[in-house]
């Protein structure tokens, strides 16, 4: 390889796609680094302060995508406040300055502000997809700014950030002349849309693939876009509120009928339940489904709507399909990759649905299940076994028992042996959540058998810091791991601290570390950040190392300490 | 740290094994701590909350909360509805005790236009209703009250029935009204706005409460007449269920939400 010139190999670099592959290219040599870093296009950043833009800038000048991830994942649950970082306009406002001719920006978890937006809009002439997950800080005048400056627009995607909707009409903000797009997803707005602009703009997109319309899209208007758009592939239904016997609902049917080539379907956002036989025609062909935002569909209408949909392979839907229900998708849908299971009542007495019943059947008759994410009343240490046997090839395994520390309600045993039945038997096994009753056994089990385990999360478990340490000595692959209300202290956080430089990140709350452990973690590995948020300014008044830390969030870093850090945020 | 103690139905079993003893520090937001009124069988119920548990994305906890407002909004007029309880607005679907409902009557139970069927349990003979004499929930409710329970001449009728068959609507009765819908499927009266109502209902049922297996019935119970079997041996770990496909006819339990 190194007589050849440095255009072939960097054709040969060309079918190398994933950021793992890219990144040990680049490792191999000198000349590959360089052959390297010239050609690569895309970039992730799993930490925004990781590394800076400039030398982002630097080191890819031939950037045109770029994945940034700013808060950690327990932001998502309000543990961690809003102002405590992860802000995007450095970044844009480095890029800007550049000749980067960025044409890609996804994000999730940061704080994005409609200026930010602005300068994006006007920065990157061939600017043409813009996508934000749990994100929060703009408002639709930041959408208005991308919609109309953005000439070359493909793709906007907005899932389930937490906008400040102006009902400003960001939609009629795309001029005349925009015809590119690919994909519009704004269920995640509040507000009303300008359903004429909505019309003529959906028109005007032939190469329109993904749409996904938010709750203030009438069942008419749905009608009229589908008739625009039957090449659609990927369907986000707002309101589906009609009456049955109106026109509106039969041109609804024929409409249907036309969009042969939908493979994904979801919202449902408002639903009167009566009318769903109008989507059966197409529920045939559906990979996809997700209803997890539609409370207002349950009991036989869902079964019904499940029996149809023989191809699916991803299912996102409410726990108020009951063990009942999933025992219909486990008869129903063989193709089953993905199931997502949410709670429609998280505080409610226990009335909820699901329990490990609905789980082992849709084990048993969906054997190629790999991934779970199961909110659920109960579970049993059985149940979890059966699972184990009946499907090895878990890749993601997310449980949460609404209470988080109960036992194996038949048994009264705790959980310890079920999911050591699930790292034993899924030997892919990158991602695990716990709940339930926990003593230090399971992650005894964790250590030994979840070898390719990436990501851990554990709340209320745990009799000691042996518990963690299992854990750490154990799983070398481990890159993520966040903890909350478990019994571990310095003795487990100092044991091995340059494990943490091997990893991303990790998250301890309300734990027993104490800020005399967290400085003497930070002391020893200047590459890594270690905060501590405290946002009752207790520190400020005890600054006793004997004290207690409330939350703590280390990761490892390329840049030292960042400087945006609000005021009750101290790097050690 | 939230111990044991913080979730009263757990017998304290973390210092069993003579791990460490936790314990609420003193300066910490002891204020999260979980506060239960008497221990409910799940453990954390009702109105107490962990700070961020379950773990659910904060915009979906705010979409559930807000789209059962909006649900709540839209039945004003049933009566039905409590604050603080969503799941009270949300749509609530009927079963019975494993009784087989016949559907053979798939002959336009309308009839007469407007006309309904009317049953009421324990009264052997049925009786109509015209919809179109009525616009509202009350108004048919309060018509259907006078024709089975105020009329002395009812076959059947037991005296007791007079005082407990009263208000239909609001749940305090030991009666509740239910109808079938175009696509054979038992609701209970109220859910939907009156004029989607009148348009999909075939068949009205007055029917005791206690059949209509409504909110807070135990999970066992409803086991006994589960149209599933599930046993899990733990000797042999396996799985033995014989789940069956229900058709319309069988009427399978739905847990309240």
């Amino acid at each position: 390889m190194n007589y050849f010139p440095d255009e072939v190999l960097e054709h040969v670099f060309d079918f190398i796609t994933s950021h793992k592959d890219r990144n040990s290219v680049s490792l191999v040599c000198k000349s590959w680094y360089k052959i390297e870093r010239y050609s690569r296009q895309r970039v992730f950043i799993g930490n925004c302060y990781s590394i800076s833009p400039e030398r982002l800038i630097a080191r890819f000048p031939g950037l045109k995508s770029l994945t940034l991830k700013g808060k950690p994942h327990f932001a998502d649950f309000n543990l961690v406040p809003h102002d405590w970082g992860g802000f995007v306009y450095p970044w844009i406002k480095a890029l800007a300055k550049s000749r980067i001719g960025l044409e890609e920006l996804r994000l999730k978890r940061m704080v994005v502000s409609d200026e930010s937006l602005e300068l994006l809009s006007k920065s990157f002439v061939n600017f043409k997809s813009l996508v934000l997950v749990s994100c929060e800080g703009f408002t639709t005048d930041g959408l208005a700014a991308i919609a109309a400056n953005c000439r070359f627009l493909r793709e906007l995607d907005l899932q389930e950030n937490e906008v400040d909707d102006h009902r400003g009409h960001w939609l009629s903000c795309f001029p005349e002349s925009c015809t590119s797009l690919i994909s519009l997803n704004f269920a995640c707005l509040r507000g009303e849309v300008n359903l004429g602009a909505l019309e003529r703009l959906v028109s005007r997109s032939p190469n329109l693939k993904s749409l996904r319309l938010n709750r203030a899209v009438p069942l008419d208007t749905l009608q009229k876009l589908l008739m625009r758009a039957p090449q659609l592939v990927d369907l986000g239904i707002g309101s589906y509120v009609h009456d049955p016997f109106s026109e509106v609902y039969n041109k609804l049917k024929i409409a249907i009928q036309r969009c042969k080539s939908i493979r994904s379907l979801s919202g449902f956002l408002e639903v009167a339940p009566h009318c769903m036989s109008a989507i059966y025609p197409i529920c045939g062909n559906l990979t996809f489904l997700n209803l997890s935002y539609a409370p207002g569909l349950h009991g036989n209408k869902l079964m019904k709507l499940i029996q149809h949909c023989r191809k699916l392979q991803r299912l996102w839907i409410l726990d108020c399909i009951g063990d009942k229900g999933l025992g219909v998708v486990a008869l129903t849908c063989k193709e089953l990759q993905e199931l997502r299971v949410f709670p429609s009542d998280p505080f409610g007495a226990g009335n909820a649905a699901v329990t490990e019943e609905g789980l082992v059947l849709v084990s048993a008759g969906c054997p190629k299940l790999n991934s779970l994410l199961y909110f659920c009343q109960q579970m049993t240490n059985a149940a979890l076994i059966t699972v184990a046997k009946n499907c090895p090839n878990f890749i993601r395994f997310r449980l949460c028992i609404l209470d988080p520390i109960k036992p194996d309600p038949v048994t009264n045993q705790p959980l310890d042996e079920g999911f050591g039945a699930i790292v034993q038997s899924c030997k892919g096994l990158k991602r695990l959540s716990l709940s339930g009753l926990l003593t230090d056994q399971v992650f005894l089990y964790i250590g030994m058998y979840a070898e390719q385990l990436e990501m851990l999360s554990i709340a209320f478990a745990a009799d000691s810091d042996k518990g963690m340490l299992y854990v750490l000595n154990g799983c070398k692959k481990l890159r993520k791991l966040e903890i909350r209300d478990c019994p571990f202290g310095d003795a487990a956080l100092l044991e091995d601290v340059g494990k943490y430089e091997t990893m991303r990140s990790l998250w301890m709350s309300s734990c027993e570390v104490t800020l005399g452990g967290c400085k003497s973690v930070a002391e020893k590995m200047p590459s890594l950040n270690v905060e501590i948020i405290d946002e009752c300014e207790q520190m400020e008044f005890n600054l006793d190392d004997k004290q207690k830390v409330d939350k703590m969030y280390l990761y490892r870093t390329l840049v030292g300490h960042r400087k945006d850090a609000p005021e009750y945020v101290s790097i050690l | 740290i939230l111990t044991a103690k913080d979730f009263p139905s757990v017998v304290s079993h973390r210092t069993k094994n003579g791990g460490p003893s936790v314990s609420v520090s003193g300066t910490k937001r002891a204020a999260e701590s979980v506060s239960h009124e008497g221990g409910s069988p799940t453990g954390v119920s009702g109105s107490s909350q962990v700070v961020g548990w379950p773990p659910i994305r904060a915009y979906r906890m705010n979409s559930l909360v807000n789209q059962a407002k909006s649900q709540r909004a839209d039945e004003g007029d049933s009566g039905i509805g409590e604050k603080d309880k969503p799941k009270d607005g949300l749509k609530k679907k009927l079963n019975y005790n494993g009784n087989k409902i016949s559907s053979t009557t798939t002959v336009n139970e309308k009839g007469h236009l407007g006309f309904v069927k009317v049953n009421m349990d324990g009264i052997p003979i049925g009786r109509k209703v015209d919809l179109n004499a009525h616009s509202c929930y009350q108004s048919l409710a309060q018509a259907l009250e006078d024709m089975f329970l105020r009329s002395t001449n009812s076959v059947g009728a037991e005296k007791e029935q007079l005082t407990k068959a009263s208000k239909l609507l609001d749940g305090s009765s030991e009666f509740v009204l239910t109808y079938e819908d175009k696509e054979g499927d038992w609701m209970l009266v109220g859910d939907v706005p009156w004029r989607m109502f009148v348009s999909s209902v075939r068949r009205l049922r007055i029917m005791r409460t206690s059949e209509a297996n409504g909110l807070g019935i135990h999970k066992k119970s409803m086991a006994n007449h589960s149209c599933f079997s599930f046993s899990v041996s733990e000797s042999c770990y396996s799985f033995v269920a014989a789940p069956r496909f229900h058709d319309s006819n069988e009427r399978q339990r739905s847990k309240p939400i």
